[in-house]
């Protein structure tokens, strides 16, 4: 498992860079995460990443978009609007988890 | 064993790379041929495809504000339908026993729905709420009898077989 620096720390990623150890991830991290992905994180962007974490812990994988609006409340099309073009992933790698599983 | 990059990963979202468009043709109205290609629709939506979904023939209750949410699952003809419990095929005789439908029907809907996917209308919004597009078949809505007062709000239109060919110029297209 490849390793990299981010903000001056160490965390293990997967091969295309997501985070793959929940507990190294910090909001520091998340924010330097969408710096590289070119997002601009607002108090929206952050209560989504939150809902993200939060779930995760409680159903053991990444919440799809759909799961994000029917247990999140937030709309898919905010979610376009927030993350543009693919948010599930772009979610999913700001907030250090694995990309979703789920089909939908 | 680890190895450290000195510069971060970063994923490749090619954002700015992806022209890919892709055109669905649903022309199914049973409940288990409804969903491919809205799932196929909503994750092609979910990374950066442009999507559009023609609706033609039995497709068109999909879209059809009375019959959407009701659409139905039959075993007949269906030689590949389980029973839920041990690996038991329901016997083609057994299809046709008056219940077995709405049965078969009641339980398609509930796995559907324990796996968190919506019913058709929903998938439906979502798909919309993620940039894609509705058409409806010109031959499909004379032939029914159906007009734009009948479908869905966010249909965009009413089209036919030649304005079909314009929109799905360069598409990958799949019939379903």
């Amino acid at each position: 498992m490849p390793t990299t620096t981010l903000s001056g720390h160490e965390v293990h990623v997967d091969d295309e860079g997501f985070m793959t150890e929940y507990d190294e991830w910090t909001e520091e991290l998340g924010a330097e995460l969408a710096t590289q992905i070119g997002i601009e994180m607002t108090e929206a962007h952050w209560a989504l990443i939150r809902f993200l974490r939060e779930d995760y812990l409680v159903k053991g994988e990444t919440a799809t978009t759909r799961r994000v609006q029917a247990a999140g409340g937030v709309p898919v099309k905010e979610q376009f609007a927030l993350f543009p073009k693919k948010p599930a992933k772009k979610m999913a790698y700001i907030a250090g988890l694995p990309k979703p599983a789920g089909c939908v | 064993m680890s190895d450290t990059k000195p510069a971060p990963i970063v994923p490749n979202f090619d954002d700015d790379e992806t022209d890919r468009k892709l055109v669905f043709i649903c022309s199914k109205g049973n409940l288990d041929m409804a969903y491919p290609g809205l799932v196929l629709a909503n994750a092609a939506l979910g990374e950066g495809i442009q999507v559009d979904i023609f609706f033609t023939f039995w497709g068109f209750d999909m879209i059809t504000k009375k019959r959407m949410n009701k659409l139905k699952f039959s075993p007949v003809g269906n030689t590949a339908m389980h029973l839920p419990w041990g690996d038991v095929r329901v016997p083609q005789w057994a299809a046709v026993i008056p219940g077995m439908q709405p049965l078969a029907t009641k339980m398609m809907k509930k796995s559907i729905d324990d796996l968190g996917i919506p019913p058709i209308d929903e998938f439906l919004d979502q798909i919309t709420a993620s940039g894609g597009k509705l058409w409806a078949c010109k031959m499909s809505a004379d032939m029914q009898g159906l007009t734009e007062a009948d479908l869905r709000d966010d249909v965009e239109g009413i089209i036919n077989a030649s304005d079909f060919m314009g929109l799905s110029e360069g598409a990958q297209t799949l019939f379903i």
